[in-house]
């Protein structure tokens, strides 16, 4: 039985009604996705050149240092602690079956200045310190506090993001480096404690391994890391939407946009250093 | 040079939210040294008008001139100095909650013009006693605070700088009415001690009364009526007449259309 010019196009409508209503959300999607780039990247040139130019603000920039830095230390210095000391286990469970136990002090080292001590701690800083920026900041604007700062002739850019994320900036890679030597030394208890290595042989193959490059590439990691954060962090406050779910919704925003920021420019800072 | 008879002037000033037309024409002016009160229901584009005045907000298009000179499109140096000029006293009093009461008053001395924190601890002590609060209450925190005492600090910071204009964002809302009357008699004595221009919001009618030399009336984004404060039982202006009398019966409607 043959089909009608006329039905066939009668049967095609809807499909085609489907394709362009799907089309237009991608597009519409899309879109959004360009504006949300142009405006993190327009907002982080702003904050950027209002960290370089007067006035500063030294009292705040010391209280960001304080908070961002030495308030973080704990959780960091845990994380990476644990992390070097599951390393060395690992490390040695595997290696051990290529009677290759040395290695362990190497593998433990360089994991953890190149990749974990900036990852993990760009993460855990994320988790602690985005989401606390993201609420204050979130709050400050949905009770006009930001608005009032304007009107008494103080940019809030100056006042709010650019001790935060200069402190952000500055702060995570001492952070890093003070992790870096708690996970060495978590994996060094480890190894002389428990797995029953030398401890002259352990330092001595350590410090063999590690050249300045793997430590730098991490600090510099932890720099990026540190203005991710602190920037996904204001961005996302300075931008909330009104109410607590608007705060709420900021602060979800800027943690995991954070992470996933981490994770991309980790892969992105490691081809540069190490390809 | 001669003191301009008019302070601040909007001409057709159009703001829109996507599809949304809050402001449709907003013609509005102040004389020097007066109390303009702009009266309107919740949404019909007070607070909008208020920040595009303030700058917080772009107008569209239209033309908003302070001292004769236009801030529409104005860059940021002339904002900066534009914003010295200006006070403001916001509905939920806005204070900083991580700062004592009288670093929220001196905020805008020592952020904003240089001024050392020991210079400017006195006059914030000064401006809190003129609203009505003691030295003690300098050094606590605002969520220590009642409502009304918050409105009276929001106040303080508001005129901390000797503001040539005063914007005033619901000011007694939230209030009870003797605390109302007390911030409407401290706004008034406020403005007269500095000889300030006032631009008030508000849709309390005892307050817009009190504190107003003119008023003026926003309907869905456009002034309908403007005029002194005692003409304002006699419009003939059968909205104006409606939203002073408070009554659900009449042009305007409660269900936006």
């Amino acid at each position: 039985m043959s089909i009608s010019r006329q039905q066939m196009m009668s049967q095609s409508i809807p499909f085609l009604k489907f394709l362009t209503e799907t089309c237009q959300a991608v597009g519409a999607t899309i879109l959004a996705l360009f504006q949300s780039c142009g405006r993190l990247a327009l907002f982080l040139v702003q904050a950027v050149i209002n960290v370089f130019t007067p006035p500063y603000f030294p009292r705040l920039i010391q209280r960001q240092f304080v908070d961002i830095g030495y308030y973080s230390l704990p959780v960091v210095g845990m994380t990476t602690l644990f992390t070097g000391m599951v390393l060395a286990l690992q490390s040695y469970t595997g290696f051990s079956r290529f009677n290759a136990e040395s290695a362990v002090a190497g593998v433990v080292v360089l994991s953890m200045t190149r990749e974990l001590a900036p990852v993990l701690a760009g993460l855990m800083v994320a988790g602690r310190v985005g989401a606390a920026i993201a609420a204050e900041i979130g709050t400050m604007r949905v009770t006009e506090q930001i608005d009032a700062m304007s009107t008494l002739s103080v940019n809030p850019f100056k006042y709010l993001i650019a001790p935060r994320i200069l402190a952000g900036t500055v702060m995570l890679p001492i952070l890093v480096l003070i992790g870096d030597l708690i996970g060495v030394f978590g994996g060094y208890m480890i190894s002389i404690y428990k797995l029953n290595f030398s401890a002259g042989n352990y330092l001595h193959q350590t410090w063999d391994v590690v050249q300045s490059i793997d430590v730098t590439s991490g600090l510099v990691k932890a720099a990026v890391f540190g203005l991710i954060v602190t920037a996904m962090g204001c961005y996302h406050g300075f931008n909330s939407g009104r109410g607590a779910q608007g705060v709420g919704a900021a602060t979800t925003n800027a943690v995991v946009s954070a992470s996933i920021l981490i994770l991309i420019f980790n892969y992105i800072l490691t081809q540069v250093f190490f390809s | 040079m001669s003191t301009p008879v008019t302070k601040l002037q909007l001409s057709g000033v159009h703001k829109s939210f996507g599809d949304k037309h809050v402001l449709n024409g907003i013609d509005l002016i102040i004389p020097t040294g007066k109390s303009m009160v702009v009266i309107g229901g919740s949404g019909t584009g007070k607070s909008v008008m208020l920040k595009c005045v303030l700058n917080l907000l772009q107008a569209d298009s239209g033309s908003i001139l302070v001292d004769g000179q236009e801030t529409v499109g104005i860059d940021a140096k002339g904002r900066n100095a534009m914003m010295k000029k200006f006070g403001m006293l916001f509905q939920g009093a806005a204070l900083f909650d991580s700062l004592r009461v009288w670093e929220n008053v001196a905020f805008g001395l020592v952020h904003g013009r240089g001024m050392h924190r020991d210079q400017a601890y006195p006059i914030a002590v000064e401006k809190l006693r003129s609203v009505g609060l003691d030295e003690p209450v300098a050094q606590l925190y605002p969520s220590e605070l009642s409502g009304g005492m918050q409105k009276r600090v929001g106040l303080a910071r508001a005129i901390a700088a000797n503001p040539e204009i005063i914007f005033f964002d619901e000011p007694t809302t939230g209030l009870d009415p003797i605390m109302a009357d007390v911030i409407n008699d401290l706004i008034i004595k406020s403005t007269k001690e500095l000889g300030a221009t006032a631009l008030s919001i508000t849709h309390d009618m005892a307050s817009a009364r009190k504190i107003a030399d003119y008023v003026a009336m926003i309907y869905q984004g456009k002034i309908i009526w403007s005029g002194p404060v005692d003409d304002l039982d006699h419009t003939g202006n059968e909205y104006v007449d409606q939203f002073i009398n408070g009554r659900a019966d009449g042009p305007i409607t409660t269900i936006a259309a």
